[in-house]
């Protein structure tokens, strides 16, 4: 086998990597070895230079003042909702709501469309999600009384169709599922499992956190109700993602979270509320950080969702070959589909202790429980070392990390 | 490997990251804490036999790296025939060389000492202290899990 074969053709790897500024520094006296990309990912210059370039010449409120800045903020703003648009295939720039991360999509549709539930109601979650994509629902379910379920997963950390099903049923009113798995690399099939969802009524919600930096995403295509996503996850800033929902939910839910922009009129015997998606963007916004994520997207667009995925492809396959190499490491999560993430265990050294000995290395990744404690549970481990993929990782990126788990079974010998 | 990474995984802590001393459950017990550090999912338990004020046995169980299962380790082995005040005193000398507040004398800490190397990690001084955490509720009597993420 050979090792060293090239990258797929479309992503020029070398000349993408001088993008990222952040690339060149060197860890504990080696070249930094990101493949931490799942936690957050690094932003190329485009993403610095476009937040930079708002402070320095648009700052000022939007939606507000008559003033010729407020005015070009407002536009810079609202030309990264249309960016965002495009980019989920979304039908109208109204269904595109500004929000902090997928944490805050989330909790905004658990809290206002979670309102209308009750005793009687059942959520369905499944056993990879995220801590993001389980407390809201607990908190739901305490406020309501409405029933949490959980579909399973397998020992390769595949979704099993035939349970999600028979935990569907008359009651089920929100099915909340994950794209991509955070902890397990697990791509869920979410356009059947959507269209399973819908027969029996449910509404669905998809935690996109891992998804959009890794596969094209298209909105309308997978059917779904509500998409949430992190900018920072994409090569944008933190502090600035997005839900994306359908307009008659939108239209039909109470607002969020009460304040400016997302009122018509207040008076003390009442107020009425803004059109979407202002409705659900009360207060000042991340406005830097909404136009920096449109310059992430157009980054992504520019080197192509389909060539990212073939590269990442490429390493993912790459790391699995030579992870199947060493008789003492385990990898956690081997569905058939999967994306972006290499979680694993080794015998007898604990993932923190991996994790330290490749920080040594230069070698970036996470080790604990990924805020993923039942999936941990579900493999019995109390952790693993994981290592994520992003646009500008290579080959010999992941050789550096199998250089570094050799060095710590030395250690360990 | 660099100095600082040398210098935390030395043999001694290696040893006791694989083979800990006092391992396991400890009838005549009559103290014990559980300790759990849910940034990592690391937990465990220690039980004290005490008499008269002095700690005559402690032994512990659970799951963790090789930095929080040698430090409990060692501790358990410090801990022997101090008393609680003296336990109190190893605490605070210890505590100060992880966090790399003070360099107290080799000859205070003994064995101890080997988890100096802590300081150059601050991510990993959780892993080192939650078995002493754990001694102080142990100690104290707090009668519910201690954990690394509470303030002091």
């Amino acid at each position: 086998m050979n090792m060293r074969e090239a990258a797929p053709l479309g992503l020029d790897v070398d000349r993408l990597r001088r993008d990222f500024p952040i690339l060149a520094r060197e860890v504990r006296g080696r070249p930094l070895v990101y493949l931490d990309n799942a936690a957050t990912c690094q932003k190329p210059r485009s993403v610095i230079a476009c937040e930079t370039h708002y402070y320095e010449a648009l700052n000022a409120n939007i939606h507000r003042g008559v003033h010729q800045l407020s005015q070009e903020a407002t536009d810079a703003y609202e030309a990264a909702r249309t960016l965002v648009q495009r980019f989920v295939g979304a039908a109208r720039r109204e269904e595109i709501v500004f929000v902090r991360g997928t944490t805050e999509a989330i909790n905004l549709v658990a809290s206002s469309y979670g309102s209308f539930l009750g005793p009687d109601d059942e959520v369905l979650i499944t056993a990879l999600e995220h801590h993001s994509n389980i407390v809201p629902w607990q908190l739901l379910c305490q406020r309501s009384g409405a029933k949490l379920r959980v579909a399973p997963i397998d020992e390769r950390g595949a979704l099993i169709p035939e349970e999600f099903g028979h935990r569907l049923g008359p009651r089920t009113r929100i099915v909340a599922l994950a794209h991509v798995s955070n902890a397990l690399g697990t791509v869920n099939p979410v356009r059947d499992l959507v269209e399973l969802a819908h027969a029996h009524g449910a509404v669905v919600l998809i935690d996109g956190a891992q998804a959009v930096p890794h596969m094209p995403v298209d909105v309308l295509d997978l059917d779904c109700d509500f998409y949430a996503f992190s900018g920072h996850k994409v090569y944008g800033p933190t502090g600035i993602g997005v839900l994306y929902g359908r307009q008659a939910l939108l239209e039909a839910m109470p607002p969020y979270q009460g304040g400016g922009d997302m009122i018509r009129s207040v008076g003390f015997s009442g107020s009425t509320w803004n059109d979407l998606p202002y409705k659900f963007e009360a207060g000042t916004p991340n406005i830097a950080g909404a136009v920096a994520l449109g310059a992430a997207l157009d980054y992504v667009a520019a080197a192509g969702l389909p060539a990212i995925a073939a590269h990442e492809h490429d390493l993912l396959d790459y790391a699995t070959r030579r992870a199947a190499e060493l008789p003492w490491l385990r990898l956690v999560g081997t569905a058939p589909q999967k994306a972006g993430v290499l979680s694993f265990v080794l015998d007898g050294v604990h993932a923190h202790d991996v994790g330290t000995i490749l920080d040594g290395e230069g070698v970036a990744v996470r080790t604990g429980h990924h805020c993923a404690m039942p999936v941990m549970e579900r493999f019995g481990v109390p952790a693993t070392v994981r290592a994520s993929f992003a646009a500008y990782n290579t080959r010999d990126e992941v050789d550096a990390l199998f250089r570094g788990l050799v060095k710590v079974k030395e250690i360990f010998a | 490997m660099t100095a600082d990474l040398r210098e935390l995984y030395q043999e001694l802590i290696i040893d006791h990251g694989r083979r800990p001393r006092n391992y396991g459950p400890l009838t005549e017990a009559n103290r014990s804490a559980e300790g759990f550090n849910p940034l990592c999912g690391d937990r465990l338990t220690l039980h004290l036999r005490i008499d008269g004020g002095v700690i005559a046995d402690a032994r512990f169980e659970g799951v963790g790296c090789a930095i929080s299962t040698a430090s409990a380790s060692l501790m358990t082995e410090a801990l022997k025939g101090k008393t609680e005040a003296q336990a109190e005193a190893l605490f605070a000398g210890f505590h100060a060389l992880v966090t790399g507040v003070a360099t107290p004398a080799a000859a205070t800490l003994g064995k101890l000492a080997a988890l100096g190397g802590v300081r150059a990690y601050p991510a990993r001084v959780k892993c080192a202290t939650l078995a002493w955490h754990t001694l102080e509720a142990a100690l104290h009597g707090a009668g519910r899990p201690v954990s690394t993420e509470e303030a002091p």
